[in-house]
């Protein structure tokens, strides 16, 4: 008896804190917008960017009265997800996100982000490269401003390369296969690649393909069956699968990826210009012996690129500060000083000033953790090669208004090809199969 | 051992007897040091010889004795394959925390580096940005701590009552806590999360420390135990003593469940210490991040854009996080023997 009468008090108790806190939340929510007075603000930022945390100090010296609260709850999907948890417990929201260009389309589309046309955002088309600005613009709206770049790029191990014979970066993906034979024939592997949508993404634009097109908020096609660019490109990797003339067994991003770079095994990536200070860390004994060079194209004298990764500031649309959340982005994305500090950190830019500044184009060194400046590409002026990389990138291209969710289901599905349990077009296939089923859960008007 | 003793006493030929005797002789307490300890040498060989004897005889015989078994090659080498199995990755830890980053992409991994810089990687362990390690250091002992202490103290509690108190409603308890060690902590993590969101405790150490607080398989552990080592006879001569039940419980129970308590400790602090996925989705502030969560912070900086490669101090601080749970076990596993097998004979 004794017990039960104590049970009831306990749970009285804790439904009377529950409402307590209920009432807590609530008042919070009618709190007004403060941050155009010279109140002190305090915004909440999630991004995991280590070049962020020094333009950020150059931010809080030009607002005093701004206090950014950075935290870093995890890299990419990560985020995400930890951005789905606060969305739908409806509260622990940032009031600004890094967000990548891939994953922006699904949180503007879902309403989670705040269009910024309005704020002055809309004057800032000719500052940015046209990949990175369209990437940006949604629906008639902006929902971010680009905060760096990653147009594609050939890196490649010219020590490797001239152990194989080989005198030059391949202009076309022809003289890519037949390179590849070389560079196994000396016991290393043109490249790596076990899987990665991303990367299959960024390939499928640069041959031109186009697979999903979202039109208005509901209306969604996907095409990688039949779109010529994905074919030209499934084609080709299947060769190289088939041939065993790329590495499939290392994944990309691990301990044992690094080490392949480093000694000469892995001797050429297909990734986006931000590469440069990732390979000085990851792979610092080839310093010397990598180069970089455009993307080899599908026929001769063609100059098609895409992109691969790249990240934008986005303001949430459940911020009360969103005044002060712009002021932030703003400065971020487009003041000199902050731009100047992340692409010293590593970054590579995302706005036509610096990809035309001499400074930034005659560069031929890496800094390093020590702050020494290495030689990494054995004196190539690496800027020149990858700005001209930025500027062929090609419009046109959209992302899945749910790619967060397409990009963790693709190892399932076109993954086995990597394995040979089945063929890249059939593993595409079942992708394709399996984001029509969830684009059709989702609400989605699928074509 | 003195059981095998007895049962190969009982077979000894004349001239092993004699032997006997004169270690018996020899193992008096007048012999000091180096004497004592050749003395002691010759009994352990002799003790050896005649229990390697009594496996030859029980081979011939078929009949062995459970203390002295007969002994498997096959089974030595399965155990034996099992033990590297299992120290193969901590072997692994041990020689790659003593290379530079460098030397980590760059040599063998289970042959050392060039340089032997384990104790620069602990210094830059707990040095970089801004020392936050130590501090990652800290929240994991308050969560192991408040957490895993609570939710032991709270099992003793709880489990001592359902298996000494008779009230209404027991068997429904038991039902409950036999479905709630079938549903996996890691399922309630999202329920748990939009809960706390609510109460506006995300993001705070009580988003840690509260689910921490129940462990459905520690509770069913102590009621076993408590069902077990607390005969209820003492309890009642206690009570007729005039002792308070609390009184009871302090100083008669307690003491008796020791055993139990060591080990409901130890699998309530390896589940917090190691919690991964609550941490997870509940803090996003580092300061009052567990290691668990910071270390994978720290190793996935490597793959953004600008980041430096430090698995060299993700390694080292994965040495330093599991040395404190290895000290545990090595100094309790006396506990959690006794505690594993209570229950198993039934006195």
């Amino acid at each position: 008896m004794k017990f039960a009468k104590k049970a009831v008090a306990l749970v009285g108790a804790a439904a009377m804190a529950t409402s307590m806190a209920a009432c807590g939340s609530d008042s919070s929510t009618t709190a007004t917008d403060t941050s155009s007075s010279d109140e002190k603000v305090t915004l909440s930022v999630w991004a995991w960017e280590s070049t962020y945390t020094a333009a950020i100090k150059k931010f809080e010296e030009k607002y005093p009265n701004i206090t950014i609260k950075l935290e870093n709850v995890g890299t990419n999907t990560d985020e995400y997800t930890a951005l789905d948890n606060a969305i739908s417990a409806g509260s622990g929201a940032p009031d600004v996100a890094q967000i990548e260009y891939y994953a922006l389309p699904q949180y503007a589309i879902k309403g989670n982000l705040l269009n910024i046309a309005d704020k002055g955002a809309s004057d800032y088309k000719d500052f940015y490269t046209p990949g990175t600005w369209s990437s940006v613009n949604y629906n008639d709206g902006i929902y971010g401003l680009p905060m760096d770049s990653g147009p594609m790029a050939f890196f490649y191990n010219k020590a490797v390369f001239d152990k194989a014979g080989i005198k030059e970066a391949p202009a076309t993906w022809d003289e890519f296969y037949e390179d590849a034979k070389l560079i196994r024939k000396v016991d290393s592997y043109i490249t790596s690649d076990s899987g990665d949508a991303g990367f299959y993404d960024s390939m499928v634009w640069q041959a031109g393909g186009t697979p999903f097109k979202t039109t208005g908020t509901d209306k969604v096609s996907i095409n990688l069956t039949d779109d010529a660019g994905a074919k030209k490109f499934t084609e080709l990797w299947q060769k190289m699968i088939d041939e065993d003339l790329i590495d499939t067994k290392t994944t990309g991003w691990t301990d044992e990826w690094n080490r392949g770079m480093n000694d000469g095994s892995i001797a050429g990536l297909l990734t986006g210009a931000w590469m440069p200070a990732n390979l000085l860390s990851g792979a610092p004994d080839a310093a010397g012996d990598w180069r970089v060079a455009q993307l080899p194209q599908y026929s001769e004298g063609e100059t098609a690129n895409s992109e691969n990764g790249g990240s934008s500031l986005a303001i949430l649309s459940s911020t009360e500060k969103a005044d002060a959340a712009y002021k932030f982005v703003d400065f971020m994305s487009h003041d000199r000083s902050s731009i100047d500090t992340r692409v010293e950190g590593g970054a590579f830019p995302a706005d036509t000033e610096t990809l035309e500044d001499s400074d930034f184009l005659s560069k031929t060194t890496l800094k390093n953790a020590d702050g020494d400046e290495v030689d990494y590409f054995g004196g190539q002026k690496y800027n020149e090669v990858l700005a001209k990389a930025a500027e062929n990138v090609t419009s046109g291209y959209q992302f899945l208004p749910f790619e967060i969710y397409a990009r963790g289901i693709y190892g399932d599905t076109a993954g086995a090809a990597f394995t040979g349990k089945t063929t890249l077009a059939k593993g595409v296939e079942s992708w394709q199969s399996k984001l029509k089923e969830y684009a059709t859960q989702q609400g989605f008007t699928v074509e | 051992m003195s059981t095998s003793k007895t049962m190969a006493a009982a077979t000894l030929t004349a001239a092993e007897q004699l032997e006997l005797a004169e270690d018996a002789d020899a193992g008096t307490p007048v012999l000091e040091g180096g004497a004592a300890r050749r003395a002691e040498r010759r009994h352990q060989r002799r003790v050896a010889r005649d229990e390697a004897a009594e496996r030859k005889r029980s081979a011939r015989s078929g009949f062995s004795n459970p203390a002295n078994p007969r002994r498997s090659w096959l089974l030595t080498l399965v155990t034996g394959l099992f033990v590297l199995y299992c120290l193969f990755p901590l072997v692994w830890l041990v020689i790659n925390a003593t290379k530079t980053q460098p030397d980590f992409v760059s040599t063998f991994g289970l042959g050392f580096g060039r340089s032997f810089a384990l104790w620069d990687n602990l210094v830059t362990v707990f040095t970089y940005q801004d020392g936050i390690f130590g501090r990652w250091l800290l929240n994991t002992l308050l969560y192991v701590v408040v957490g895993a202490g609570g939710a032991t103290l709270l099992a003793i509690m709880g489990g001592y009552a359902l298996a000494k108190f008779r009230f209404p409603g027991r068997r429904l308890v038991f039902a409950v806590i036999i479905g709630a060690i079938s549903v996996p902590g890691i399922a309630l993590a999202v329920p748990q999360f939009l809960l706390f969101a609510k109460l506006g405790l995300t993001n705070t150490p009580w988003s840690m420390i509260i689910p921490s607080l129940i462990s459905p398989f520690g509770l069913y552990l102590m009621w076993i135990f408590s069902d077990q080592a607390v005969p209820g006879e003492l309890l009642e001569a206690a009570r007729v003593d005039g002792a308070s039940e609390t009184r009871t419980f302090l100083t008669i129970s307690l003491p008796l469940l020791a055993p139990g308590i060591v080990t409901t400790a130890l699998f309530t602090i390896v589940a917090t210490w190691n919690n991964y996925f609550l941490p997870l989705i509940m803090l996003k502030d580092s300061n009052w991040y567990p290691l668990t969560i910071g270390l994978n912070q720290w190793n996935k900086q490597a793959n953004t854009v600008g980041g430096q490669a430090i698995q060299n101090l993700v390694v080292t601080g994965s040495l330093v996080t599991i040395i404190p749970l290895i000290v545990a076990f090595l100094a309790l596993q006396k506990y959690w023997q006794s505690g594993l097998a209570a229950g198993a004979v039934k006195e």
